[in-house]
């Protein structure tokens, strides 16, 4: 079957910098075909996986292969069947768009026809071809990162990567870029993508892992993800008054039968129950008696921010930093 | 090789490139050295030059040869710098994810460091020509020149792409570059003749292959063959060990960085 054949196949890879950790035994597949993502928080080693599986880095343990090839031994075999779109704007911004498709052209040994048909379709689908022959200053965040994307996908690759595609987009250029990255998957091209934003991951790939401090802590669809947690989740905010409640209130409800898990985030609770027409009068009741007042409180199906906290025990991005004092 | 010809071709041309689109920094480097050093310096010291000393007949032409090692000095030195930029911004990270030769970067950099001096240096000698200054061994000297400015300007430019790779963070770069250049063109024999120098000046002169670079070209420049052969064959000598040196020193940052 053609889904389950072995593009990328990464086994106990770890890379250390100057004696400091950066990933730590890192395994997994990535099938042909599909959307695979690396989700995690800044600093998680996500870009030096990828560099890793580019040949841009060699491993300091375990071993790799993309297609088949190892990533040390056979680099120069691995890099002409991938494309690659780094984090950074790696542009040239004294170089026109199109000069830095003829050149990367010129770097994948195409023929001149083969490059300039190339160029041409490529500046069509990432839509630039009013600016292609303006130097790169003058460019958008927006426009440098669709030249990128062309760049990555100049060399017709087998699999493309992508390193945090739509960092610091608007909302319209990165629902453009998850169009392209659609599109690609229906001709058959292999994504390999890393992002910490959760909707980008639940949204785009079919397959995840959800990689923290170096290490991976869940692998799968994120539909399974999400089932495989059991159970619905319970959002409790109290009054910032009551903030200091929250830990008596958390180990109240830890014992409790239809209780899963209880992590605390900045602003309350978020509670992992077995069903919540049980578990909300329990919650309510266990808050009334603790006088913690519930200033709101709502619950749905997991969903991948649970996912997360769930595997690694916080969430990917505090979005109240203010409030990290006095959690 | 096809494909490594294409690659150097299309590597070098993004540099010729890049140096077009910078017209006003192209004008400094190219307009700078002959304007300050050779038109000012040389008109400025010719009252006070000694024509004794300096063995010439006017200082214009004694100066001519340090200007034209100056030149390939200083873009030698600075031969790194456009690589310093693209590891900072991820392009050499780019070029070096394409399945070229690992060494392609490098080459289309000294390639095009060496035109680049080479031409410069033609236009000195064009400057100075219409000073007065006509090189005593003709054409045949005038690429003989060039030939030793290519050797030195080797050695120089790898040191410098070397550090490009090395360096934390580009003030660092800046500052080596600026701390190596001055004393190396003083303590030379760009400026005066090794034998009018203070003792130990001229100690360390002689230790500087500039002085070399410099003392070989002057009198193909000044006198002709007869009095050239001798330095030129010492010069051949000193700037293959100096072209060796430098690029075993620098291999192991060129290693790390695109091997
Ligand atoms: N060149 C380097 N030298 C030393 N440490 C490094 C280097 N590159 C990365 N690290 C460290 O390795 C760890 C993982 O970095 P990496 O860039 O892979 O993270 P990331 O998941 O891509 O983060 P981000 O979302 O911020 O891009 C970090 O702790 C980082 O400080
Ligand atoms: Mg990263």
């Amino acid at each position: 079957m053609m889904e389950q054949s072995v593009a990328i196949d990464v086994c106990k890879v770890g890379k250390m910098y100057d004696g400091v950790a950066a990933i730590q035994d890192l395994s997994f597949q990535v099938r042909t075909g599909e959307v695979f993502a690396l989700l995690g928080p800044n600093g998680a080693g996500k870009s030096t996986t990828l560099r890793i599986l580019i040949t841009l880095l060699r491993p300091t343990s375990g071993q790799a292969t993309v297609l088949g090839y190892d990533v040390v031994r056979d680099a120069d075999r691995v890099r002409r069947l991938i494309g690659y779109v780094p984090q950074e704007r790696a542009i040239d911004r004294f170089l026109t768009g199109r000069e830095h498709l003829l050149l990367l052209g010129d770097l994948y040994h195409l023929s001149k026809e083969e490059s300039l048909r190339r160029i041409a379709e490529l500046l069509k689908l990432v839509d630039l071809e009013g600016k292609a022959d303006q130097p790169a200053k003058t460019y958008s965040g927006g426009m440098k990162r669709k030249l990128d994307i062309a760049c990555g996908l100049l060399p017709n690759p087998k699999i493309l990567f992508l390193d945090e595609p739509t960092l610091g987009l608007d909302v319209q250029s990165r629902l453009r870029i998850w169009d392209y990255v659609r599109q690609l998957r229906t001709k058959g091209i292999t994504v390999v993508m890393t992002t910490n934003y959760l909707d980008e991951a639940d949204q785009l790939c079919d397959r995840l892992a959800i990689i923290d401090e170096g290490h991976i802590k869940a692998l799968g669809p994120p539909t399974e993800l999400k089932t495989g947690l059991g159970g619905d989740i319970v959002s409790v905010t109290v009054g910032s008054a009551a903030l200091a409640r929250v830990e008596p209130l958390a180990s109240a409800l830890k014992g409790l039968p239809f209780i899963r898990a209880v992590s605390t985030k900045p602003t309350g609770l978020d509670i992992r129950v077995e069903s919540p027409e049980k578990a909300l009068p329990a919650i309510l009741e266990a808050a009334n008696r603790l006088s913690c007042p519930v200033e709101f409180i709502e619950y749905h199906r997991p969903r991948l921010d649970d996912v997360f906290v769930a595997h690694t025990g916080h969430a990917i991005r505090e979005e109240f930093p203010a409030a990290e004092e006095e959690a | 090789m096809n494909e490594y010809r294409q690659e150097i071709a299309a590597l070098t041309m993004r540099w010729v490139r890049r140096l077009s689109r910078e017209k006003f920094s192209m004008l400094f480097t190219l307009i700078q050295p002959m304007l300050f050093w050779l038109i000012f310096f040389g008109n400025l010291f010719q009252r006070a030059a000694d024509v004794q000393v300096v063995q010439a007949p006017n200082y214009i032409s004694f100066l001519t040869a340090g200007v034209v090692v100056m030149t390939v000095l200083n873009n030698g030195l600075a031969g790194g710098v456009d690589l310093l930029f693209d590891k900072e911004n991820g392009f050499l990270e780019r070029l070096m994810s394409t399945p070229i030769h690992r060494t392609s970067v490098i080459l289309s950099r000294f390639l095009f460091v060496t035109t680049v001096t080479s031409l410069q240096v033609l236009v000195i000698l064009g400057v100075a020509f219409l000073f007065g200054v006509t090189p005593a061994t003709g054409f045949f000297g005038v690429a003989v020149i060039l030939l030793i400015g290519m050797l030195f300007g080797v050695g120089l430019t790898a040191i410098s792409m070397a550090m490009a790779f090395s360096v934390k963070s580009h003030g660092d770069f800046f500052s080596v570059l600026g701390f190596l250049s001055l004393p190396m063109i003083f303590l030379s024999s760009a400026l005066v003749p090794l034998s009018a120098m203070p003792k130990f000046m001229a100690m360390l002169a002689v230790l500087n292959p500039m002085t070399w670079a410099i003392d070989a070209i002057r009198p193909l420049i000044l006198t002709g063959w007869a009095d050239a052969l001798r330095p030129l064959a010492i010069v051949v000598l000193i700037m293959l060990a100096f072209d060796a040196l430098c690029l075993y020193g620098s291999a192991k940052a060129f290693r790390r960085a695109i091997g």
